[in-house]
């Protein structure tokens, strides 16, 4: 026979622990979100925000000072672009390749190996791209700067590649497989199928993992910093120093910077910046994630 | 019977899947413009055996098989044919309707254009839509999607979408079972019009079905073909005794 009483207070009790931690992360959110605002608010009024947004300088740490952010956005794209440029076609074809083409005992030890990627440490990343990537490109190109934009894109693509091919090998799992073969009752070839049906189906999904992955790479730190330098710029020269929002933030706090100062709360505007475009593309590319065309979720 | 010579024919056809069995040598006859019935329990190899026939079972990794089969006289596993060429002559309807996410224009040419036929795109569209008995239902949204239409009207779009590609044989895969009564009634009639421009098979577990549409009954059990005959005698007079069982609802 059960206890009623302790089964009652058991149940009770697992249902309070649920509700603390609950409480303990939604608090955590709220007072991040708090302080980044709170400081913000200061930096903003000795700082206009069109200064911010709009000016074309960025020198907080120097005299006079100036606090236009735009040279660190776009050190910041550029990293978006580049990764993007070189992960998307490449995580596409990796999960055409495994979800379509490789035999199911290939795709068994294939589908690891690319999600160890996703596992390294960012640092070390960083450490790849100066001590490989960089050597690398100045082979190519001699005038390469010892940090430079082009190498941290290589990694932080590199990075968000087994994200994209991951998401984008759901989408295709995703389709049913009565889709490909009604393409090929009709005299498709593999190829056709994938591309006409297959990529055309699933176009929602990869354009959920392709925000996902921007997010990501927006949002990357550590590779960016040890790879592309601390030089803001609003022209980017690939081959040269840039300076990313993240690796910004990353100087401040790491220097001497007095707490309280306007060089200081310049972070937090820079960070809530940033909170902001990666909320917005999580948002929605969750959303878009959650969208299947009708009658394809059977 | 006009023709003697069959268009389809397997021999001596064993199939397995994996150590596992699931076809045993069969030997099997489709006729030109006839409408071929193959029925028996789930699990008795025929859905396997009407996959063979447009090798819709190459994707099925760990499938093998022995024997032969044979259209208009020529080897389909034969290493120099395409199974690709082989698929546009030899077009298949599947159990639940699988439209492209397209519209249900695009769904049409979709065949065609892929395979480089020469067509004239709208006159292909009206033609196969009214053969499959769906134009007047669709002619004033052609551009809409072919997934908003009901699972009935997706069906004839699927079937319409293999006649567009003008095949000599339809396969179809128990082509109703998705589908209520009265789309299924549609479907029935719309098979028996096909007869006279298509060859058409039909796997089908709905013995009245069977009894209703086809001209000639294979009836499949255990993975053997125990039984052919016209449909008429077969359902009234079967000569062997599993398929009378089988008929009169003994199993299955």
């Amino acid at each position: 026979m059960k206890n009623d009483s302790t089964s009652k207070f058991i149940d009770r009790s697992f249902e309070c622990i649920l509700l603390i931690c609950v409480a303990v992360s939604v608090l955590t959110s709220a007072s991040v979100i708090a302080l980044l605002g709170k400081e913000s608010i200061s930096f903003f009024t000795e700082v206009s925000l069109s200064d911010f947004l709009f000016g074309t300088r960025w020198e907080p740490l120097l005299e006079p000072k100036r606090f236009g952010v735009l040279p660190l956005v776009a050190g910041t794209l550029f990293i978006v672009f580049g990764s993007v440029l070189i992960a998307l076609p490449a995580g596409l074809l990796v999960a055409v390749y495994l979800s379509e083409y490789s035999p199911k005992r290939l795709r068994e030890v294939l589908k690891p190996i690319i999600e160890v990627l996703a596992g390294v440490p960012t640092v070390v990343y960083g450490f790849f791209a100066l001590s490989f990537v960089t050597p690398t490109l100045k082979a190519v190109f001699p005038t390469t700067e010892i940090f430079n934009a082009l190498s941290g894109a290589v990694v932080v693509g590199i990075m968000i590649l087994p994200m994209i091919s991951s998401l984008c090998d759901d989408a295709f799992k995703a389709i049913p497989n009565s889709l490909r073969e009604g393409g090929y009752a009709v005299g498709a070839t593999k190829y056709e199928m994938v591309t006409r049906i297959l990529i055309p189906a699933s176009g929602v999904r990869i354009g959920a993992a392709l925000i996902l992955a921007v997010s990501r790479a927006i949002g990357e730190t550590m590779a960016v910093t040890l790879a592309a330098g601390a030089t803001p710029k609003l022209f980017v020269n690939p081959l040269e120093s840039i300076q990313t929002m993240t690796a910004y933030i990353v100087q401040v706090s790491l220097g001497d910077t007095p707490a309280g100062g306007i060089e200081y709360q310049t972070c937090f505007a820079v960070g809530t910046l940033l909170f902001l475009m990666t909320l917005t593309l999580n948002i929605f590319g969750a959303k878009l994630m959650k969208r299947m065309p009708v009658g394809l979720s059977s | 019977m006009t023709s003697n010579q069959p268009i389809i024919e397997t021999q001596n056809l064993s199939i397995w899947y994996g150590e596992k069995k699931a076809v045993n040598s069969v030997s099997m006859k489709l006729f030109k413009n006839r409408v071929s019935a193959i029925i028996g329990p789930s699990g008795c190899g025929k859905s396997t055996v009407l996959r063979m026939l447009n090798r819709m079972n190459d994707f099925i990794e760990v499938l093998r098989h022995e024997g032969k089969i044979l259209i208009n006289g020529q080897d389909i596993y034969n290493k120099k044919l395409d199974p690709v060429d082989l698929r546009r002559k030899v077009g298949m309807v599947f159990q639940r309707p699988n439209p492209f996410p397209k519209s249900i224009y695009k769904n049409i040419i979709w065949g065609p254009k892929v395979n480089g036929l020469k067509y004239e795109p709208d006159f292909l569209v009206e033609d196969s839509l009214k053969k499959a008995a769906l134009w007047d239902e669709v002619k004033d949204r052609l551009h809409s999607s072919a997934l908003a239409l009901s699972g009935g009207q997706q069906q004839r779009l699927c079937i319409a979408r293999t006649i567009a590609m003008n095949p000599e044989v339809i396969l179809m895969d128990e082509p109703c079972s998705a589908l209520d009564p009265r789309a299924t009634s549609k479907i029935e009639e719309l098979i028996t019009t096909l007869r006279d421009e298509y060859t058409i098979a039909i796997v089908t577990h709905n013995m009245q079905q069977a009894s209703r549409i086809s001209d000639v009954t294979h009836f499949f059990y255990e993975g053997e073909l125990i039984e052919t005959g016209l449909t008429e005698s077969l359902f009234t007079k079967p000569t062997e005794k599993r398929t009378e069982d089988y008929i009169t609802g003994r199993f299955g």
